[in-house]
């Protein structure tokens, strides 16, 4: 048996799935001034009966670490940059305590000048003086060679909770990002630390040994142990959460799709290119903060069952903002439910009343009020089509680099689209007829996201470089940082990556029968001086997201 | 951080394509550049926006170039796609996405003149000339002033424009008799319809940051004032860089970044550039914070220090003296112009051109037709040494009908001509027959 848990702003949902089927399900208010009993009381309810044994695993998309952040309840960190020459990035956004070490790295990995010991020594003070708890240090291509992360990380170990070095967050390049996102890892690291800590007991105290996993913003999971040294990786689960049950809800299909969670006051947008769900190009924002963590791309619209129906200046006016339920289910405020509770395609309690309004407000600009229903309608579908077709066309334009890429002009075509939330039914037919694309809506929706989380399986990202010149072989997400020879090519670097994804899937407790792995990206590229020609070799793999089994049906 | 111009980069690597295997010119010409600007995380910075290439068509070719034997031929997809590169480039400024733009494709285009019989200093097509007929043909009418700061002369360019007054062609280059393509000397100064619209600036070797900053405030900045053109165009070759294993220059990414900077232009096209890790991660970083208004003082290559690369008193002396010729050129190109080629109705240029890349020769005849009332038709007979030949005329945009119905019938007469293939290029009417 799976566990889900997904815990949002108000309320907690969980599912206990059997065999690929839910066997249980439960919803419970949100105490926000303590997550963890909130989850464990779900936890405790899902598992009421069951055998200790029959427990497969437990996984929870929780806003921990997103809600210390968005709250400023986080931990004082310094922070420890070697810039080096190149733009002058100022990052105000983060705490007074930041320190500048001289020295620099180039893009190859190549040290160009080293910081010195007494610059590091003197922050040291400086930062036990101020009482910081936790330190990021992070270096201008450290990802190349972390050697002065190392060294400071070593030096410091001792005198706070936490170092976070830049290199081990992510293989790519970006220095500010890398810079904003080893800091939320050490502002968060204590407080998921302490909430990693108590579920850990708990189980332990209810004789429960199934391993816990953490769901990630890309839809995939990182084990507890993972998310406690990069609790950063935990934030913004929840859109992937909702993404993820709508797949598994949904009927399995490969092709281009676009997603739609429409709730009450908004509109969610997702999109699955051959079913595989869509990322954020560079990685999430929250708070101001750019970071390196991979996301689910998702955006939202101010436009759901419930926005604020009107009459401006003679116009029809709906949204963006939310002023209550509809008048059907006891409101005060017209909204598109309301419309489609006149149409018929809706039952409600208030029928009569939201009749009414909708008549009343049809006759300030003379429409029937059938008509005047349609236009809400239409309107509200006409709207949604026009974000999905501004969507696609920022993520149809992100840029490619090679001709290939260019000429096979891989743009997402969506061709039908899946739809959740409590109007996704009764407004089927209408974004069908407006998007000219079959809808399809399923059942049990309204605990997708637990699904979701309950499904989702580990992902493992890695970027590998072999520099043959300096021989030099690096792979920054799993540590290795190792020497090769000159005969290093790009078939050893492809083997090498995958097994280094194959080797952090098993370490997250995946079976190898099971753990799919693939190649992303590899290039290899002549590095030619004088008559010797080097490689310089880049590979990217990882583990392929995904979802474990599930079967619709009987519950 | 924000932009204070909004700045559209098209950043096309093309990883997937090398003139050979350990040419300069291959997949990891822009890795290292591409590396840097990720790492300096420029996408973040608000108001750079990245746009994919265009793919160009025969269309787009054809109103540049006369391909030999064929455009299909002589042409790969790379080669499409950066020109196809350089009008996305065009676009975004003339649609008003980005107040200004930086093409960083490759391969480059500034040696590819009219004729194309193959490659040349690592171009077959000016990118930079298909971009610009391109967007004339788009948004119409544009005065332009193309300064190209590569290292190498820009012969193609210099060819291309020869007798176009809209078009005012400037050249930074070692001198030509230290360097490939050996063109470019000040005499070079264009053809009847735009005497000294071609201004070149042949530098002596071991020219620092100092020369080329003497060069611009004090002849082309002048000159640009001068001519008041719609936009200007850098072609942004970095060979000029200390670092550039082809040549002797000594310009630094501070300098290319300053120089940027002062010259202000709306539309800049990566060119030559082959200290693929030593130069162009930093220079083009240094031109991508000038054009976008923001500070670029923090660029410096990692061997760079204050005095290493001070050029000479002897080199400095030079330079000005070479300046004051440029200047005086330009000031009194209307007399000499007159001088030159007053009545004359028809005016003749004889050239040899080598094909470096593809070891070719070729031999042609331009021939300029003044008009009182337009820019007048030209035409280039040409044969090169495996047998292939070529008649081609160019109607101007602006020709007025005589000369455009002086075109159809140069292009009728010259069915009795023993050429393998004729060409006409109607600009006018956008449009363009070979046969």
């Amino acid at each position: 048996m799976i566990i889900g848990i997904d815990m949002g702003g108000t309320n907690i949902d969980g599912v206990a799935v059997h065999e690929g089927q839910i066997v249980r399900q439960i919803k419970r208010p949100v105490d926000r001034s303590d997550y963890f009993h909130s989850i464990w009381n779900c936890i405790k309810n899902l598992l009421w009966g069951v055998k200790k044994e029959d427990i497969e695993r437990i996984q929870l998309s929780t806003t921990v670490s997103t809600n210390a952040i968005v709250e400023n309840r986080i931990s004082k960190v310094g922070v420890i940059l070697q810039r080096g020459p190149g733009l002058k990035w100022q990052f105000d956004n983060l705490d007074e305590n930041v320190a500048d070490v001289s020295g620099s790295v180039d893009h190859r990995g190549i040290p160009i000048s080293r910081e010195n010991a007494a610059e590091i020594s003197k922050i040291r003070e400086d930062f036990l003086r101020n009482r910081v708890d936790t330190v990021a240090v992070v270096g201008k291509f450290s990802t190349r060679n972390p050697d002065f992360e190392k060294r400071a990380a070593e030096y410091l170990r001792d005198d706070f909770q936490e170092i976070t070095m830049g290199h081990t967050i992510s293989g790519k390049l970006n220095f500010p990002r890398r810079v904003q996102t080893s800091y939320l890892n050490a502002a968060v690291h204590s407080t998921f630390k302490t909430f990693a800590e108590n579920i850990e007991e708990a189980l332990k105290r209810e004789g429960i040994s199934a391993p816990v996993y953490i769901l990630k913003a890309d839809g995939g999971t990182i084990n507890l142990e993972g998310a406690k040294a990069k609790p950063v990786e935990t934030i913004l689960s929840g859109p992937a959460a909702s993404l993820m049950g709508m797949t598994a809800l949904l009927n399995k299909d490969e092709t281009d799709r676009c997603l739609l969670d429409i709730g009450g006051t908004t509109t969610d947008l997702f999109f699955l290119a051959d079913g595989v769900p869509v990322f954020e190009p560079s990685g999430i924002e929250i708070g101001g903060h750019k970071t390196f963590v991979r996301a689910i791309y998702s955006t939202s619209v101010g436009l759901g069952g419930d926005s604020y129906v009107r009459i401006e200046k003679g116009k029809l006016k709906i949204g963006p903002e939310r002023k209550d339920h509809a008048i059907a289910f006891g409101g005060k405020y017209l909204t598109p439910t309301d419309a489609l509770v006149y149409l018929g395609d809706m039952k409600a309690e208030y029928a009569h009343e939201s009749a009414f309004a909708l008549e009343n407000m049809a006759k300030k600009i003379n429409a029937y009020p059938e008509e005047f229903a349609e236009m809400i309608i239409n309107k509200f579908c006409k709207s949604i089509r026009e974000t999905i077709e501004n969507t696609l066309e920022k993520i149809n334009a992100s840029p490619v680099y090679t001709i290939k890429e260019l000429l096979a002009d891989r743009t997402i075509k969506p061709q039908s689209v899946g739809v959740i939330g409590g109007p996704a039914k009764a407004l089927s037919k209408y974004l069908e007829r407006e998007l000219k694309m079959p809808v399809e809506y399923p059942e049990n929706h309204e605990i997708a996201n637990a699904i979701g989380a309950a499904l989702a399986r580990p992902t493992v990202e890695i970027n590998l470089l072999a520099d043959t010149d300096r021989e030099i072989l690096s792979v920054p997400e799993t540590g290795v940082y190792e020497k090769i020879d000159k005969y290093y090519d790009l078939k050893k670097a492809k083997e090498r990556a995958l097994n280094e994804v194959k080797f952090a899937g098993e370490t997250m407790g995946i079976s190898s029968d099971i753990l799919e792995t693939e190649i992303v990206e590899a290039s290899s590229f002549n590095m030619v001086k004088g008559y010797r020609a080097d490689k310089n070799i880049r590979v990217k793999a990882q583990i392929k997201p995904g979802l474990a089994a599930y079967k619709k049906g009987e519950r | 951080m924000k932009a204070k111009n909004k700045l559209g980069l098209i950043l096309f690597p093309a990883f997937d394509w090398a003139i050979s295997p350990t040419h300069p010119e291959r997949e990891e010409r822009l890795l290292y550049t591409q590396d840097q600007l990720l790492e300096e995380g420029i996408e973040d910075i608000e108001g750079i926006h990245f746009f994919n290439p265009l793919i160009a068509t025969k269309k787009d070719i054809d109103r540049v170039h006369f391909c030999y034997p064929s455009t299909e031929k002589l042409l790969t997809e790379s080669h499409l796609i950066a020109a196809g590169g350089v009008m996305r480039a065009f676009d975004a400024v003339f649609g008003k996405e980005t107040d200004k733009s930086f093409a960083l494709v490759r391969p480059p285009g500034h040696h590819a003149q009219r004729v194309v019989y193959g490659d040349r200093g690592f171009c077959i097509i000016n990118i930079e000339a298909v971009g610009l007929a391109y967007a004339r043909q788009k948004y119409g009418d544009i005065r332009v002033a193309v300064v190209d700061t590569d290292c190498h002369h820009g012969d193609g360019t210099e060819d291309i424009y020869w007798n176009d007054p809209d078009t005012l062609y400037i050249s930074f280059h070692q001198d030509g008799r230290t360097l490939y393509p050996g063109t470019g000397s000040i005499e070079e100064l264009g053809g009847p319809s735009a005497y000294g619209y071609n201004v070149n600036i042949p530098l002596p070797p071991n020219t620092g940051d100092e020369g080329f900053q003497y060069v611009l405030e004090n002849t082309v900045l002048p000159i640009l004032e001068d001519y008041k053109p719609d936009i200007i165009i850098n072609s942004a070759g970095q060979d000029n860089h200390y670092t550039d294993p082809l040549t002797n220059m000594n310009f630094s990414a501070q300098g290319y970044a300053n120089l940027n900077s002062r010259l202000n232009p709306d539309i800049a096209v990566l060119e030559g550039g082959y200290s693929i890790q030593g130069a162009l991660p930093y220079v083009n970083t240094g031109i991508i914070l000038a054009m976008a208004g923001l500070d670029y003082s923090g660029v410096v290559e990692p061997d760079y220090h204050l005095g290493k690369w001070k050029q000479s008193g002897r080199v400095t002396e030079q330079v000005k003296r070479i300046s004051e010729e440029v200047l005086n050129a330009w000031q009194h190109k209307e007399i000499i112009g007159r001088k030159l080629f007053e009545s004359k109705s028809s005016v003749k240029r004889n050239r040899q051109i080598y094909y470096d890349t593809a070891g070719i020769l070729e031999t042609q005849v331009q021939e300029f037709r003044p008009c009182p009332d337009c820019p007048g038709v030209d035409s280039i007979i040409s044969k090169n040494d495996r047998g292939a030949s070529l008649f081609g005329i160019t109607i101007p945009r602006k020709a007025c009908p005589a000369c455009q119905k002086k075109g159809y019938d140069l292009f009728e007469q010259a069915k009795g001509l023993n050429v393998k293939k004729r060409f006409l290029q109607d600009l006018k009417r956008d449009e363009f027959f070979s046969e």
